[in-house]
């Protein structure tokens, strides 16, 4: 499969679409004593030994569709010529056996007879596949019987007027989205419909929706393939992570569209949360949106003078117009205390037992315990989102920057990267929400927390910085300030990915949720 | 198209002329080929011996390439058909990836009465009586009994199950299995069904 694919397909990881800053690292940042970003060929470094691959990088592939149907055709020429079937023949086998091609050819050895029978191809020897026209022939679907009438039949001999056969081609292919599976017309016959019966029944363009609805069973039967969700893109990605490793690790891919998704459950980027964190905590969002809703509000009120505060970018450092008070928006407390070490905005300070003794107080207190991590993830989310309509304001600013300044397109590329910085780390600090939602206290709780805020301030600063006015941002030092943090803040979020992909491989983190999905109807306890 | 309604008359035809055992076809308009009324008589041997079931048979306008829709219209205590006055039916054959155009409606009909002289619990629509059917085979029949004496009696009639019935009877079962037949308080469980819509 590794002949091929020098410049077709795209061997990668996941830091490929992070914001490369390896070229404008004037930080001097250096006490991490981290490298934090690892080059694309992850497996030839591992082989070399001394560069660390981080532990959330996972090994994938991306495909074109040129490659997905370059590997089916190899696979089909192969059967074709080992078992010396016809390709036809050979084809409808691989997907019989989801083109698992060891074991089609070990059981085709021992016992071809009940292989063929199992995938629909009947034993005869019948030439190619052909129209006929029969003298007394009454078609058994729609009872015309008139002279002259074409007629078609499988290798089975079910013969139907063509006419019928057409209908029901179409009515699968294009109705119900059936290709590799198609059978006989006839009532209980389990005879597959090959590729050439069809191209010679059917319409142009439906032997292309035909061709490329197989073409789908292809990636579709794997287990390591899957199609890239971006819409309109038609890459595949192939993976070894399986299902049963969820629990272990958070397999976030990248295609080379730019989509990054998560290979486990198609959802983007949601590390460091595991799959059935996020399918748990997505449930309990959408149980719970009623109570949460205020949270999304747009508006506050200054703590200080009570005046309305519009969030419009995605900084939480906020200073009312009107009394000029500093304060962060989401947990409204002041933000002069948020750079120091005893103020925790992200933690979520569990009250003493005793006040929570009865019932009603319990409840309360899990309400609470919620609405602050669902508040933050959802503040993460909403900055997100407002952080990308400040990018797309970033790139009217970086043409303007160039006129007024005298900058190259190359030397206000700083923003663009500061941009997606903020966006990747606002997606991880968002699904750290979540994590930390299900994350049950142990001694390293701390060692995340700690890591989670890093990374928010952060991020914080940098947002800070990017949504000055124009005439600022030209200035020399903020740049360099912006250049430094940037690379600050995906220095942040690498380790903090590191941290929980190493300790969840090694199943150190402990949850107050089950990790397995094996009883689908477990999580249940979040509806009222 | 003319071609499909030949062969609907054709099978329609057959089934009037020699038709399966226990089962009389009617066309309820002459001009409406693709709407027909089956009566099925209840298997002898069965829980159901002595009833006289409704069916509504709905043919597609595209028939035979597509699955024609057969529901109750007299009610049935059956693990099979839905505990309601859609009177939906699990069966294999009907099902859109099992359906064949050469499949013709006498077997679909003569499957569906086999179902009454043998459910099919393992691949229940009322999950709740495919138990009781399993676990308490005398309390099943005590109940298919009491349905019969209250519904299946007398002449059949056809105008119970609602329009578009085949839509609305999805994902209430659970609703309807908790709600209970045991008593057979037929006339009360309508609620049931407004609750379970789209
Ligand atoms: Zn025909
Ligand atoms: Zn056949
Ligand atoms: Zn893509
Ligand atoms: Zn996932
Ligand atoms: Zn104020
Ligand atoms: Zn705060």
């Amino acid at each position: 499969m590794d002949t091929d694919d020098d410049f077709m397909s795209n061997v990668s990881s996941e830091d490929d679409m992070l914001p490369d800053d390896s070229d404008n690292d004037l930080s001097g940042d250096e006490d991490f004593g981290f490298d934090d970003e690892p080059d694309a060929y992850i497996d030839s470094q591992k082989e070399i030994g001394h560069k660390k691959k981080a532990a959330y990088d996972i090994t994938f592939k991306v495909y074109q569709p040129s490659d997905v149907l370059k590997q089916q055709t190899e696979l089909i020429d192969e059967v074709n010529m080992i078992l010396d079937i016809s390709k036809e023949e050979a084809a409808i086998l691989l997907r019989y056996f989801r083109w698992n091609k060891e074991r089609l050819i070990e059981d085709y050895m021992d016992r071809p007879s009940q292989v063929l029978d199992a995938a629909g191809l009947a034993q005869t020897s019948a030439g190619p596949p052909k129209m006929q026209v029969i003298p007394g022939f009454v078609c058994d679907i729609c009872c015309e019987d008139e002279p002259g009438l074409e007629s078609f039949a499988l290798k089975c001999g079910h013969r139907y007027c063509v006419d019928c056969y057409r209908h029901y081609l179409s009515q699968k292919i294009s109705r119900e989205g059936e290709a590799a599976r198609i059978q006989c017309p006839s009532e209980g016959c389990n005879i597959i419909i090959d590729a050439r019966s069809l191209d010679l029944l059917v319409t142009a363009e439906l032997t292309e929706r035909y061709h490329e609805l197989l073409h789908r069973t292809y990636v579709e039967d794997k287990e390591t393939l899957k199609w890239c969700p971006a819409p309109d893109c038609q890459n595949a990605v192939e993976c070894a992570v399986k299902k049963k490793d969820l629990d272990k690790v958070v397999p976030t891919v990248s295609c080379i569209c730019g989509h990054r998704f998560c290979f486990g459950c198609i959802l983007n980027d949601h590390q460091p949360a595991p799959c059935e964190l996020v399918k748990k905590w997505l449930k309990k969002c959408a149980d719970d949106s009623e109570t949460a809703n205020w949270i999304s509000a747009n508006t506050k009120e200054c703590p200080k003078c009570n005046s309305t505060i519009e969030k419009n970018g995605g900084c939480n450092h906020m200073t009312c117009r009107k009394c000029k008070h500093e304060f962060c928006w989401m947990c409204m407390g002041l933000w002069s205390e948020h750079g120091t070490s005893w103020y925790n905005c992200n933690r979520f300070e569990e009250k003493s037992g005793t006040d929570a003794r009865d019932a009603q107080a319990k409840s309360r207190v899990s309400l609470e315990r919620y609405l602050h991590y669902y508040n933050r993830y959802a503040n993460h989310e909403q900055s997100a989102r407002l952080d990308k309509d400040i990018y797309h304001k970033t790139e009217k600013k970086m043409v303007q920057l160039q006129k007024e300044s005298g900058m190259s397109w190359i030397e206000v590329q700083y923003l663009n990267s500061a941009s997606q910085a903020l966006q990747t780390c606002r997606q991880t600090l968002m699904w750290t929400y979540a994590f930390a939602f299900y994350l049950a206290r142990n001694n390293l709780t701390e060692i995340f927390e700690d890591n989670q805020k890093d990374l928010e301030m952060a991020v914080e600063a940098l947002s800070e910085m990017f949504e000055k006015p124009i005439a600022e941002l030209a200035d020399s030092d903020l740049k360099v300030d912006i250049i430094n943090k940037t690379s600050y803040c995906n220095k942040r979020r690498v380790i903090l990915l590191d941290d929980t992909a190493q300790k969840l491989s090694e199943g150190l983190w402990t949850f107050n949720t089950e990790l397995t999905s094996l009883g689908a109807n477990g999580g249940s306890s979040a509806r009222r | 198209m003319a071609s499909q309604n030949k062969r609907i008359a054709k099978e329609l035809a057959e089934c009037t002329s020699s038709p399966p055992p226990g089962i009389t076809v009617t066309l309820p308009n002459d001009s409406d080929l693709h709407k027909w009324h089956v009566t099925l008589d209840g298997p002898e041997n069965s829980v159901y011996a002595g009833g006289r079931f409704g069916l509504v048979v709905s043919l597609p306008a595209d028939y035979p390439f597509r699955a024609p829709t057969v529901t109750f219209a007299t009610r049935i205590y059956h693990p099979n058909v839905t505990n309601d006055q859609l009177g939906n039916i699990c069966l294999g054959p009907l099902k859109a990836e099992n359906w064949k155009p050469s499949t013709r409606l006498a077997g679909v009909l003569e499957a569906v009465r086999a179902l009454l002289a043998e459910p099919q619990p393992d691949d229940p629509l009322e999950a709740r009586i495919a138990d009781e059917f399993r676990a308490e085979r005398q309390e099943f029949d005590k109940n298919a009994r009491s349905y019969v004496q209250r519904y299946a009696k007398g002449p059949v009639k056809f105008d119970v199950a609602a329009v578009g019935a085949a839509a609305a009877g999805e994902g209430g079962e659970d609703k309807k299995g908790a709600g209970g037949a045991a008593t057979a308080a037929g006339a009360s469980r309508s609620g049931g069904n407004t609750a379970s819509g789209p």
